[in-house]
């Protein structure tokens, strides 16, 4: 059998460091910090992974995902397993990962927002096309758990907002 | 009864309310009064299965047989379920389904809020990641309580009759029994009864802002803790558990 000796914990998270998003695919899940840990053992390697909502669809196909790639690699025993605890943030999110998704048509997530959770509207969003701040939320729920669904008053384009979490 | 005992019951409730309440609002799915709301109860839906994914998987791995939350979710039957009966009633009109709604977020607010302080961490972790998004539920629902409160002559009437109906099932939301009392011994469980006077007071404040008038306290339905349910349980389980009833242990 072949075992993980070949690869250090870096080299696999270098590895896993290229799955992108399923739902957002111009991020990497180590960018949306879903991506953990790594624990290698004799013969098994686990990937620790958060989802960002409980119920994220994306992460059964993430989990897909990593198994194979790691595969690909040499890399035969592969355990994923899912964690709660540190509670996904979108703290995590650096400055240049939400300039990719601001590139990519989606209002990145304001720190604001999540302590003022009570009074959603009192956020400002700007637009990510036009970068007007004269925008309106739609609907606190949009197309996928992660996104509210708001609209630009300026230039007329619905726009989805990363929400606060 | 073992602490082991207690802890899997106690985690079968935390999953069965959020399975059961899942699924009456993916119900919703293609049947919302606007697009944007259909989006919204399935997404709440969607918030409920994935928590009740994980309470099952723990409730699974405590009882320690091998099983998967797919089997306990799709194996048990109706007097093996724990939801709170506020749950498993059927969604009604849309003024029905956000009273629900609200009296559900604004307990579960409290009761994850304390709950991810529980000295069980898979528990306090579980928790901690719901109430993030029991958040967004309560401020939806509070919001729809303002506008149909607030509406038509029409949308007054059904959201206070809803609120109405519902209330003699939100006694059973704070009961207690032994396994509480157990499993509060050592910090894993909370106080229930101990949340009521914040939960009326955020439901009564929601309400009067939005014209709507407050229940009294009247005869409270009671029976999910000893697995006695309404009659609407059975029905809806024949639905969820159709294909491993029929087929069993078919797979994708």
């Amino acid at each position: 059998m072949v075992n993980t000796a070949p690869y250090s914990k870096e080299d696999i998270l270098f590895i896993l460091a290229g799955i992108v998003d399923p739902e957002i695919p111009v991020v990497t899940i180590q960018e949306m910090g879903m991506l953990r840990d790594v624990i290698l053992m004799d013969d098994l390697c686990e990937v620790i992974i958060t989802p960002t909502y409980t119920g994220c669809p994306a992460m059964g196909i993430i989990e897909h995902d990593i198994v194979e790639l790691l595969i690909q690699n040499g890399v035969q025993n592969v355990k994923v397993t899912t964690s709660y605890s540190p509670a996904w943030t979108t703290d995590w999110m650096n400055d240049g990962t939400k300039e990719k998704l601001k590139n990519f048509g989606i209002a990145a997530p304001i720190h604001s927002s999540c302590t003022n959770w009570l009074n959603p509207k009192s956020v400002i969003v700007s637009c990510p096309r036009c970068n007007s701040t004269h925008t309106t939320m739609i609907s606190q729920f949009g197309s996928t758990a992660c996104k509210a669904l708001y609209k630009c008053e300026d230039c007329k384009e619905p726009f989805d907002y990363f929400k606060c979490h | 009864m073992t602490k082991q005992e207690a802890l899997y019951t106690y985690t079968l409730r935390l999953g069965d309310n959020a399975l059961i309440q899942g699924h009456r609002l993916s119900e919703w799915c293609s049947r919302g009064p606007i697009l944007e709301e259909d989006l919204a109860l399935t997404n709440l839906a969607l918030d409920q299965i994935g928590r009740a994914q994980a309470f099952l998987k723990y409730a699974a791995h405590i009882e320690g047989q091998g099983k998967t939350e797919d089997d306990l979710a799709y194996k048990r039957g109706e007097r093996e379920f724990y939801n709170n009966l506020i749950t498993e009633l059927p969604i009604g009109d849309f003024a029905y389904t956000i009273a629900k709604q609200l009296l559900i977020s604004a307990f579960e607010f409290y009761q994850f809020s304390e709950l991810s302080k529980s000295s069980d961490e898979t528990i306090a972790g579980i928790s901690a990641k719901a109430l993030k998004e029991v958040r967004y539920h309560l401020v939806h629902a509070q919001d729809w309580c303002y506008r149909l409160g607030k509406g038509t002559p029409v949308s007054h009437k059904k959201l206070q009759q809803a609120f109405r109906e519902l209330w003699m099932y939100t006694g059973e939301l704070f009961e207690m029994d032994e396994i509480d009392q157990l499993l509060m011994q050592d910090g894993t469980a909370i106080d229930l009864m101990s949340l009521r006077p914040d939960w009326l007071n955020l439901v009564g404040s929601i309400l009067a802002d939005s014209t709507i008038v407050l229940p009294a306290d009247t005869y409270m339905q009671t029976g999910s803790r000893k697995g006695i349910h309404t009659e609407y349980l059975g029905h809806l389980l024949s639905e969820v558990q159709y294909l491993q009833r029929a087929y069993p242990d078919a797979t994708w």
